[in-house]
């Protein structure tokens, strides 16, 4: 075999985007993925794309090498994507189901308003880390910024450092766990006792995040259901 | 709402190459800001008496030679014309200069004042007004960039950014303020002219106020807090300072890359990503309410 | 004889007493349905110069005017084409009851028009019923998902409403059922309160990035519209284009809602005729109109209005109350099993009246029209409010059509403000047009 000549991968199928548009790219993966033997697909040079790899709906490997600009993997069903670099504003935002990994770290918003699947940051989240979540689980080796689970409905988050202030403010049903110092809770949030259940739940998500801590580390935050009722005073007189 | 550009060099002699790094950071930010572009480059600084001008002079068309020797019956200057856009420098009493360029050039719109910036600001898309100023050819220790698309007030070359107040100091702005009418009205009694409706000349005279007052950058930027709502991500340079600060939201994305050679700052990643060894910097997200200040 | 006098305070009317008293009372501001209450300049302050010598009119029911009415060209492969400029503004599931998404579906189907989801999801009915849906991207992104991205006809990012420009949307508990609970991803019976910002995005250089993420998600063939409640719309309406849109929608504050503060309905954003002008004085100073449709909503009412709104320069107008009128919102009666049954118990129970009703947000109107509540809902059955609604966006339409031949139109669109002149001065200056019987427009230099 000539040594000058790159083989093609049997494994891996790469766009360079320096090469090759993001619409084409994208092009690709909504509509001929599986017709690709089963193949992982790589994409280099992202160098700051917004919108890459967003509304896949397919049980595909997608890794990314270098860092994205907003919404990488946005609306993702089924498929895991692991972006080897850090990612920019509303990483994973409105997934449906699937695994994202952001091995670096993830601007704000991540997560925002995802209704299933599985959100893994290595390094920090920024402010507004699951905002609206619906359903998903975030889990964040590092710290969050201000305003994480803000109105977060549904779904679990394990920040594994600290949490910045007004964490889970307006929080409906989900959950929120931190290892770390949290600077501040916000409107209805609470710190509750965990329960088996809770460890359960923070161990089976650290192992999925590839994570080595202890649950026991770990505290729970969750809503006090004050604002469920905005009159609760007069007894639902509206 | 907008995309802002900053570089700081640190290795002299990369200090030549500013221009060339920076102009692909400032296309990057054109979806951002399609519609104007300016930048600020702080150069040597000048001996102590003497003061640059950066003069624009729009669509009237200016003969700067002339211009030089009408100012030589004053004093002694020099001229370093680009187009409609020139630098002039002199050792004569800033208010002599301004007042004698009120009367003789009213024409003319005093972009920045000061012994180490040069500023350019037009209308047109980053990569035009880039071209046109001849900014890859720019050598400096730092500068701060910005590309505009407008929200309330008008696309003009005196409404793009950076805005300047006093001297040496500058500012872009990427969000929007809530209550910059209020913060003018505040100024104006004390004698600060305002030249345009844009909020964000609003915070760059307020922070160059109180500096004026005798705060230093990081006081002022404090008292800027305080008074300024709204959202905003600002970057500030002065003769040997970049700062960068972004409001307790931080809605509006910065991102930082930091290596022994260069500080660089830009909204987004994609302005970062051709900058040398760029993979190997320190790269982070500012957090809000947070002073980042490097010093040249 | 009793010759007491009886002055009422202005200040203190007994609107502003009871305002008072109920503050004091409860501690908490009023929530309500529908729009603003309090009179404003509108279309009705505007009337058509007919043809006569000048102009020459067309026969009023016979010769052809055309309404056809096309959106979205600007960036979409496949825009939307509707038979008729009148469309149906997004109400939500949830706000309303499901037979009432469905009657909505089946008349715009059968009028060639299309419908527009709202706060909290698409549901199979109204997939089902209507043949062009727009899909709206709220703040709140309740039941938003890409599957239903993808079969909607095209999506309309929401930035605001006309009843509460910079509020969220509310949702009150009575109305939170197992159903509308499990498509908002809430707990059943919670009050809920829609974000007012976007949660990952926020600014129009940020929306310029979300338009490209829902057109790649799309493959660039959906239209995107872009809805904002009125306020500074000028700069809105520019910085929309800027981002990309390829439909604008401007809602003015007589537009409708489920429930609001009541000092948001009154007090915040301006009014429909106010915004219609500067959305196309936007356009124009972009060289954007026919590029970027134009669509206004906000207390459009009958067909003079939509010819008023086309000859400002909207390309179509967008209803929602006026739609729920038709449907019955306000009727002494509704129609159950082929009969008429009073509803005036019903509207005592509530503390109101036919006529005054907008108790929309506590989920028990006595028509069946905003409500989740299985036997109230029961009230307004597919196929009669389709038929009444089908009746009136005919009406309409044919008001529009005899409106644009008596000034002399094949086509609705041709209408040009200049066909228009003002009743008040106050309507002049908004809608920038002469007053009556003078060259004299309000505010601008030259007249």
């Amino acid at each position: 075999m000539d040594s000058l000549t790159i083989a093609p991968s049997t494994e891996t199928l790469t766009f360079d985007l320096s090469q090759t548009t993001l619409r084409e790219v994208n092009s690709f993966l909504h509509h001929d993925p599986l017709n690709n033997g089963g193949k992982k697909v790589a994409i280099a040079h992202p160098d700051g794309a917004h919108n890459l790899a967003v509304g896949i709906d397919a049980p595909i490997e997608v890794e990314i090498h270098g860092h994205t600009g907003y919404y990488t993997a946005g609306m993702n069903k089924q498929a895991t994507v692991t972006l080897h670099g850090n990612a920019g504003t509303g990483v994973a935002e409105n997934m449906m189901s699937g695994k994202v990994h952001v091995k670096g770290f993830a601007s704000v918003s991540a997560g925002a308003s995802a209704h299933g699947g599985l959100l893994v940051i290595d390094g920090d989240a920024g402010l507004r880390c699951g905002i609206s979540l619906k359903g998903a689980d975030i889990v964040v080796g590092g710290s969050v910024g201000s305003f994480s689970g803000f109105m977060a409905q549904a779904g679990r988050m394990v920040i594994c450092g600290n949490a910045g202030d007004a964490l889970g403010d307006s929080l409906y049903e989900a959950v929120i766990y931190v290892r770390g110092n949290i600077k501040s809770l916000g409107a209805d949030a609470q710190l509750e006792p965990m329960n088996d259940e809770d460890y359960a739940i923070v161990q089976s998500l650290l192992t999925q995040a590839g994570l080595p801590h202890n649950p026991q580390d770990f505290k729970r935050v969750a809503s006090a259901r004050q604002l469920y009722h905005w009159n609760a005073d007069v007894n639902q007189e509206y | 709402m907008c995309g802002i550009v900053g570089l700081l060099i640190k290795t002299e002699p990369l200090r030549d190459s500013l221009g060339e790094l920076l102009v692909p950071m400032l296309v990057g930010m054109s979806d951002r800001g399609p519609d104007s572009a300016g930048l600020a480059v702080f150069t040597a600084t000048l001996p102590d008496s003497y003061r640059k001008y950066s003069l624009y002079a729009g669509n009237y068309s200016i003969d700067w030679t002339d211009l030089t020797q009408s100012f030589n019956q004053l004093g002694k200057a020099t001229i370093d014309p680009h187009g409609n856009q020139a630098v002039l420098m002199t050792d004569q009493p800033p208010e002599t200069v301004k007042s004698w360029l009120k009367e003789t050039y009213p024409q003319l719109h005093l972009l920045s004042a000061g012994r180490t910036i040069d500023l350019y600001k037009d209308t047109g898309k980053p990569s035009a007004v880039a071209d046109r100023y001849g900014f890859r050819s720019l050598k400096g220790s730092h500068a701060v960039g910005h590309t505009r698309m407008a929200t309330e007030s008008a696309v003009t070359p005196a409404h793009a950014h950076p805005f300047t107040a006093g001297e040496d100091f500058c500012l872009v702005h990427n969000g929007s303020l809530s209550n910059p009418n209020e913060i003018r009205r505040k100024l104006e009694p004390r004698g600060i002219h305002f030249e345009t409706d844009n909020d964000t000349e609003a915070a760059c005279r307020f922070l160059e106020y109180r500096m004026r007052e005798g705060d230093d950058l990081e006081t002022a930027i404090q008292k800027g807090f305080e008074e300024l709502d709204g959202f905003y991500t600002f970057l500030m340079g002065t003769a040997d300072k970049l700062a960068l600060v972004r409001d307790p939201f931080a809605c509006k994305p910065a991102i930082v890359a930091e290596t022994d050679d260069y500080v660089a700052i830009a909204s987004e990643f994609r302005s970062l990503a051709h900058l040398p060894n760029v993979n190997q910097a320190n790269i982070y997200e500012p957090a809000p309410e947070e002073m980042y200040v490097w010093t040249v | 004889m009793n010759n007491l006098y009886r002055e009422e305070s202005a200040g203190y009317d007994r609107r502003i007493l009871h305002y008072i008293q109920n503050a004091a009372a409860h501690g908490l501001y009023e929530i309500r349905g529908l729009g603003a209450k309090r009179s404003l300049p509108h279309f009705d302050d505007l009337v058509f110069l007919g043809a006569s010598l000048t102009r020459y009119p067309l026969e009023g029911y016979r010769e052809k005017c055309v309404t056809k009415t096309v959106l979205g060209t600007r960036y979409a492969s496949k825009p939307i084409e509707l038979d008729i400029p009148i469309t149906i503004a997004g109400m939500s599931f949830g706000s309303l009851s499901a037979n009432v998404k469905e009657a909505l579906g089946l008349a715009a189907t059968e009028m060639g028009t299309s419908t527009t989801t709202g706060d909290g999801g698409m549901t199979q009915e109204e997939r089902q019923s209507s043949k062009t849906l727009v899909y709206q991207c709220l703040p709140s992104r309740y039941g938003f998902n890409p599957d239903d991205v993808r079969k909607a006809n095209a999506i309309e990012v929401v930035i605001g409403q006309g009843a509460k420009p910079g509020g969220g949307g509310m949702l009150l508990g009575q109305k939170i059922n197992p159903r509308v609970a499990a498509m908002r991803t809430l707990p059943e019976g919670v009050d809920q309160r829609s974000a007012c910002r976007h949660p990952d995005w926020t600014g129009p250089d940020d929306l310029t990035i979300k338009i490209q993420e829902l057109r790649e998600l799309t493959d660039w063939e959906k239209p995107i519209y872009v809805k904002v409640g009125a306020s500074r719309t000028y700069n809105d309406v520019k910085l929309a284009v800027h981002a990309g849109a390829d439909v604008i929608v401007v809602d003015g504050m007589q537009g409708g809602t489920a429930a609001t503060q009541t000092v948001f309905i009154e007090n915040v954003g301006i009014p429909t005729l106010a915004a219609l002008r500067q959305a196309v004085e936007a356009l124009e100073d972009m060289d954007m109109k026919g590029k970027v449709q134009l669509i206004i909503s906000g207390g459009i009412r009958t067909g003079a209005d939509v010819a008023k709104a086309l000859a400002m320069g909207a390309d179509a107008v967008s209803i929602g109350q006026a739609v729920l009128m038709a449907l019955g919102c306000n009727s002494e009666s509704y129609i159950q099993d082929g009969e008429h049954h009073s509803a005036i118990d019903d509207y005592l129970e509530l503390g109101t009246a036919p006529g005054y009703c907008h108790h929309c947000h506590t989920g028990k109107c006595p028509v069946g029209v905003t409500t989740q509540d299985p036997m109230l809902e029961k009230r307004l059955e597919p196929e009669v409010g389709a038929k009444r609604l089908k009746n009136y966006l005919k009406t309409l339409n044919m008001e529009l059509t005899t409106i644009a031949r008596a000034c002399g139109k094949q086509n609705v669109h041709h209408l040009e403000r200049e066909d228009l002149v003002a009743l008040t001065v106050e309507a002049a200056a908004m809608a920038k047009l002469p007053l009556a019987g003078t060259s004299w427009i309000p505010g601008v230099q030259g007249y």
